[in-house]
């Protein structure tokens, strides 16, 4: 198989008012490279919402993401405080937001099951005090 | 019913028109941006009365053919000027959000 296409974001973690522009440029890009909109959708679902975590829980980390022939991986790395329950963090409706975070209408704890829901493969790798990494995947047909 | 169609109709105004040409294809209500993220299909009119930056991504993503800005809710300027440049149609409108429903259930 040939080795693919790869893409690197900075994910700032200081600036909510530009949270979620890797997404928005990765989505860019997939269009750009002809993938059918289904995916499209799923990779930038999934993607934003693994994004605005690292804003909002970790202070910012990095996105790769890599594009084959069969699946567009997506990687986000974090040097946050990490997931104690990832049992616990991947239930509907679970999360440790704050009021402010949640009147910007984040914070209803959808984003780790929509990231679930919106990729074919999901793996959290996570240790208490280190970070966070969480690799995606969503198959193309 | 093209968003342009339906900026012109009494109860709408633009705030920002790039694509006027783009089809609604149904309508999705809600202000929690995870919950819209996941559930809004494309090409649907996004009723809110969220009026944070972040609303910009979350139509681009999710691939919402409109925000509608419900009740009065007003954006900042940088918000609108960012909008434009991304090229995302907003509307906005004086009545509840349950009105704007069942004005588009109505025509569309
Ligand atoms: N990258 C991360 N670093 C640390 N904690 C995280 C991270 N991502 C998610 N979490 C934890 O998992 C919880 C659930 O995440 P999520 O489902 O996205 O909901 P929300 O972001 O709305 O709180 C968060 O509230 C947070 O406690
Ligand atoms: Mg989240």
């Amino acid at each position: 198989m040939s080795e693919g296409l790869t893409f690197h974001f900075n994910v700032d973690g200081e600036d909510f008012t530009s949270a979620g522009q890797a997404s928005v440029m990765m989505k860019k890009n997939l269009r750009q490279l002809g993938l059918p909109p289904e995916i499209i959708r799923r990779v930038s679902v999934a993607m934003y919402e693994g994004e605005i975590n690292m804003v909002i829980h970790a202070g910012g980390g990095v996105a790769d993401v890599n594009v084959t022939e069969n699946y567009v991986e997506i990687i986000l790395t974090d040097s946050g405080p990490g997931i104690k329950d990832i049992e616990q963090a991947m239930q509907e409706g679970f999360s440790t937001a704050t009021d402010s975070i949640r009147s910007l209408g984040f914070g209803a704890g959808m984003g780790l099951p929509n990231m679930k829901r919106y990729s074919d493969y999901m793996h959290i790798d996570s240790e208490v005090g280190k970070g966070t990494t969480i690799t995606m995947r969503v198959n193309i047909n | 019913m093209t968003v342009k169609e339906l900026a012109e109709t009494d109860i709408f105004s633009p705030v920002t028109l790039p694509c006027g040409g783009r089809e609604i294809s149904g309508v999705y209500i809600g202000d929690l941006l995870s919950w819209v993220m996941g559930r809004a299909s494309s090409g649907q009119a996004w009723i809110t009365i969220m009026s944070n930056v972040n609303i910009l991504a979350v139509a681009s993503l999710a691939d919402t053919s409109c925000i509608i800005l419900a009740e009065g809710v007003t954006l900042e300027q940088e918000i609108i000027d960012t909008a434009r440049e991304k090229e995302i149609n907003i509307l906005k409108s004086e009545k509840s959000i349950y009105d704007i429903a069942v004005f588009l259930s109505k025509i569309i």
